[in-house]
């Protein structure tokens, strides 16, 4: 199996799905000629040229709105916010236009198109650049919202989304864009909805994804394993739609819970997910749900503030501790 | 065209154009099955038939015969919330409309979208948007689509006064000039973005100037003369259909109702008296004069229309008024559509 960096994969899924559909086209900031701010398309437009790979303007709204015009006229756009930060730009187009044109038009005008970039944290860029903003996404009806953790799974699923005929969120991570892992020969698409079951336990489950999963939790399941814990991690891969059965039947099995993000508390993914399985699974749960999230606060740029703001290993051993009592 | 702004002209106020006589016809029952369907909107919502917001378009039906008369079936048109008068005109069933304004399984999106959200695939026609300028990147896209397919379609993308100092606007105009997409935004500037008049809301009065940030090609249209809307607009969309090229038309016109049905005529923004010096400039009645005096239409043909299109707009009501409520099922349908 070859092994590649995620912004590879992301590269390859967007070539390949180029190849096979002409409707498929790149645009956003910096991504022809630059190859992309975190150089993500690299070569495209070498390859496919300015028709397909189009460099934007600093317009936002005005670029994601052209994107969703040429959906409802019969293109695949794919757009790239150079941060999902800069999409708060352009939160009346998403939430509005792309999320509520199928539904409002009574079926007229479908929105086939996906909107990509590296949302949260990265380091020192302080407030109004850090967010992870899934959960204001996953929000709005109409919308479907995906963070891959791997390079493997970031191909598969970007290649859904970019063939399905919604609007998705794609978030991936700027610090994980260099991080390299084997993905599958050839041709393959991942479904939304299906989690994975990163690494099997019976003491308590652990839901995490993306960018937070890869740095943080799987270390704290390490560490929790030096102690005897025996944790189940759970990656659901597509925070709307939900693989709730996947966490249902992890949590019947370890009657715990723990859920760690990197967004904000309140509202946040972690809390329907709480909310959905003391629904589900209340009588298996032998002690409340324990939730790690960023303080609720706008992130610092000091770095020790940072770290003390977002999820840490240590933050994620203490929380499974909690849930097990064992503090 | 040229990227210098016409100049409106004094009277005579209409022109002989190069349109055949029947379309000068077809363009006087299109307008005048507006203003009917209009006031009968209105009723409806003065008896609690229509809720929400109900924008209507009397006063500025010209805009509508005009412009979509200088368009092909097969181009694209995009509107603001003040949308019956421009999907009438783009041929939408009048039946559906009114359904969907009593809120009917059998309005144009099946009760989803109301008054201010009109949608037709089959006719091109990529609604009805109520969030001011929000559209109008949406109709850059869409004639990217077309450029993009290179086809030789245009896009027409209509807007109140007031969408002009929303910065989507600048965003839209720039990329479409920018990009050379074969768009043609049309101002519908009835002097008031709900009770604010433009030299209070805009640093510019003259918004076609507006254009030239952009070193985008304008114009300025009467918009109570239906000949002069369609000639400004058509020698825009020829030539964006010729060239990609984009335009800015500002089409001044005169609303006669109030913002929306829950806003009075007059106030504080307006007079009455001024509502009624207006109206003497009423389209319907200018262009009916004109078409009299080159002898295109006789007295009894106004008649038969009027009995015609009242036909039209009480059986739309008919059909309105006996067509089911959505079932309770349709609630979840067209969230997502199926992959």
């Amino acid at each position: 199996m070859p092994v590649v960096s995620f912004r590879e994969a992301l590269n390859q899924a967007m070539d390949e799905e180029m190849e096979r559909d002409d409707r498929v086209f790149l645009m956003g900031e910096e991504v022809a000629l630059y190859n992309g701010a975190y150089k993500v398309s690299q070569g495209l437009y070498n390859k496919w040229g300015g028709r397909r790979i189009v460099d934007t303007p600093i317009a936002e709204a005005g670029f994601a709105g052209i994107g969703i015009g040429a959906a409802m006229a019969g293109l695949r756009p794919i757009v790239e916010f150079m941060t999902w930060n800069f999409s708060l730009v352009a939160y009346d187009q998403l939430a509005n236009n792309a999320a509520k044109m199928l539904s409002m038009s009574g079926g007229h005008f479908d929105v086939p198109i996906v909107f990509r970039g590296p949302g949260g944290a990265a380091h020192n860029l302080a407030a109004t650049h850090s967010q992870a903003l899934e959960a204001i996404y996953a929000y709005v009806p109409g919308l479907k919202v995906v963070m891959p953790s791997t390079p493997k799974d970031a191909k598969g699923l970007l290649k859904t989304a970019i063939r399905d005929n919604n609007p998705t969120i794609f978030i991936e991570s700027e610090v994980m864009y260099g991080e390299k892992a084997e993905i599958p020969d050839g041709e393959y698409t991942i479904p939304f909805g299906v989690g994975e079951i990163v690494k099997e336990g019976s003491d308590v489950t652990i839901v995490s994804w993306s960018k937070i999963l890869q740095h943080v939790t799987v270390k704290a399941v390490l560490e929790l394993e030096k102690l005897g814990v025996h944790a189940e991690l759970i990656d659901p891969r597509t925070i709307k739609p939900m693989d709730w059965d996947i966490i249902v039947k992890s949590v019947q099995k370890t009657n715990r819970l723990v859920v760690v993000e990197e967004g904000w508390p309140f509202g946040g993914v972690g809390a329907q997910i709480a909310f959905e399985v003391q629904h589900r699974a209340f009588d298996h749960l032998d002690a409340p749900i324990e939730r790690v999230t960023q303080e609720d606060v706008p992130l610092p740029y000091a770095h020790n503030l940072e770290v003390a703001s977002l999820p840490s290993v240590d933050r994620v051993v203490r929380a499974v501790k909690k849930a097990m009592y064992l503090d | 065209m040229s990227k210098t702004a016409t100049i409106l002209s004094g009277p005579p106020r209409q022109k002989t154009a190069d349109v055949a006589q029947e379309t000068l016809l077809h363009w006087y029952d299109e307008m005048l099955l507006i203003r009917r369907f209009e006031e009968k909107a209105a009723q409806l919502y003065g008896m609690g038939k229509i809720g929400g917001f109900c924008h209507l378009y009397n006063g500025q039906e010209a805009v509508a015969a005009g412009s979509i008369g200088a368009i092909n079936a097969d181009d694209y048109v995009i509107t603001a919330y003040r949308d019956h008068g421009i999907a009438l005109a783009k041929g939408l069933d009048p039946k559906a409309c009114m359904a969907e304004l009593l809120g009917k399984a059998t309005g144009i999106t099946k009760g989803k979208g109301g008054s201010m959200h009109f949608f037709d695939r089959d006719k091109n026609f990529l609604g009805g948007h109520a969030i001011v300028g929000a559209h109008l990147p949406l109709a850059a896209g869409v004639a990217f689509a077309i450029k993009y397919r290179d086809e030789k379609k245009v896009c027409l993308c209509l807007m109140g006064d007031g969408a002009t100092n929303i910065g989507e606007f600048h965003e839209a105009l720039n990329l479409a000039a920018l990009w050379k997409l074969p768009v043609v935004y049309i101002i519908e500037n009835n002097k008031y973005s709900m009770g604010t008049a433009v030299s209070r809301s805009s640093a510019v009065e003259d918004l076609y100037k507006k254009a030239l940030a952009y070193d985008m090609r304008h114009a300025v249209a009467d918009g109570m003369d239906v000949l002069d809307v369609y000639k400004t607009v058509k020698a825009a969309v020829d030539h964006a259909r010729e060239t990609c090229e984009p335009s800015l038309l500002e089409v001044r016109t005169y609303r006669y109702r109030g913002h929306s049905m829950s806003d009075p005529i007059a106030g504080h923004y307006r007079t009455k008296a001024e509502v009624e010096e207006e109206k003497k400039l009423d389209p319907l009645i200018v262009f009916a004069d004109f078409l009299i005096q080159q002898n295109i239409m006789t007295d009894e043909r106004i008649e038969e229309v009027e009995k015609k299109v009242k036909k039209v707009v009480e059986e739309a009501v008919e059909f309105a008024e006996n067509s089911p409520e959505p079932p309770l099922e349709e609630l979840f349908n067209d969230v997502y559509k199926p992959s």
